[in-house]
């Protein structure tokens, strides 16, 4: 993949489609995916920045496979969106009246180098984000 | 296909109040439905584990629900409060409509 992120949002959503139809490329999230995929989450709230620890490597040499860690005290529901894939939405935790800490770690799919952003729910009903930028070597979008 | 098999690692015993930490792995291909067969370049059908449970005794400990980006084996790992002695459930769904559940004691004291 020789489009960094960057390039795609510099060239237009316009232009990014036209390529993806055109070259076969596949179809990464256009911005507008990534806000429904907030607002879907938060109901139309803006999430403020910090509170959430988000914890992923700075270079992932495999993308199919990038341990991701995610903590929010008091934290109410957790979800990792992945601004660059194909669609954003990753994972969300949701933390029962049993759960030991607002935390949970797992692995997850990156298809090229770009920004993991968390969102936390708290109880007050705020919401809290957090953005990590991963390089990723190999992208996992699979052959 | 090779046969899914959750596994889990959960303490046999614990303090009453303890966290304690959980760990799952499941095996399972998380197919995206983005990937294209190599041979008839037709779009492999979506089978992933939608969504993980994991309850004790009835209680809700930790869901998360699960989209494609999630890798293959997911595995998790997360925090439990044990109040008492009692069984820890966990649960994956498949898309395919299948639920693979597993039990676990955890003895308090």
């Amino acid at each position: 993949m020789e489009f960094t992120r960057r390039d795609i949002c510099a060239m237009g959503a316009g232009t990014a489609a036209t390529l993806a139809l055109a070259g076969g490329l596949p179809a990464f999230a256009a911005t507008d995916d990534v806000q429904k995929a907030m607002d879907e989450f938060t109901g139309g709230k803006t999430p403020t920045e910090g509170g959430v620890e988000l914890t992923a490597p700075e270079i992932a040499e495999n993308g199919n496979t990038v341990p991701v860690e995610v903590a929010s005290e008091g934290a109410k529901r957790i979800t990792v969106l992945a601004v660059g894939n194909p669609r954003p939405e990753v994972v969300t935790f949701v933390f029962g009246p049993l759960a030991g800490a607002h935390a949970a770690s797992t692995r997850i799919r990156l298809a090229e180098t770009q920004d993991l952003v968390a969102i936390a729910e708290m109880p007050d009903g705020s919401f809290r984000k957090a953005t990590r930028q991963v390089k990723v070597t190999i992208g996992g979008c699979g052959g | 296909m090779a046969r899914i098999r959750p596994r889990v690692r959960v303490p046999r015993s614990a303090d009453a109040g303890e966290v304690v930490t959980l760990k799952t792995l499941i095996s399972h291909p998380m197919e995206s439905g983005l990937r294209k067969d190599s041979k008839a370049g037709e779009t492999i059908p979506r089978r992933i584990i939608h969504t993980f449970e994991v309850t004790f005794n009835d209680q809700s400990v930790f869901t998360a629900n699960l989209e494609p980006a999630v890798s293959a084996n997911p595995y998790f790992e997360f925090q439990m409060k044990v109040p008492e002695s009692g069984t820890v459930h966990f649960a994956w769904h498949d898309d395919n409509g299948e639920v693979y559940e597993l039990d676990k004691d955890i003895k308090v004291g």
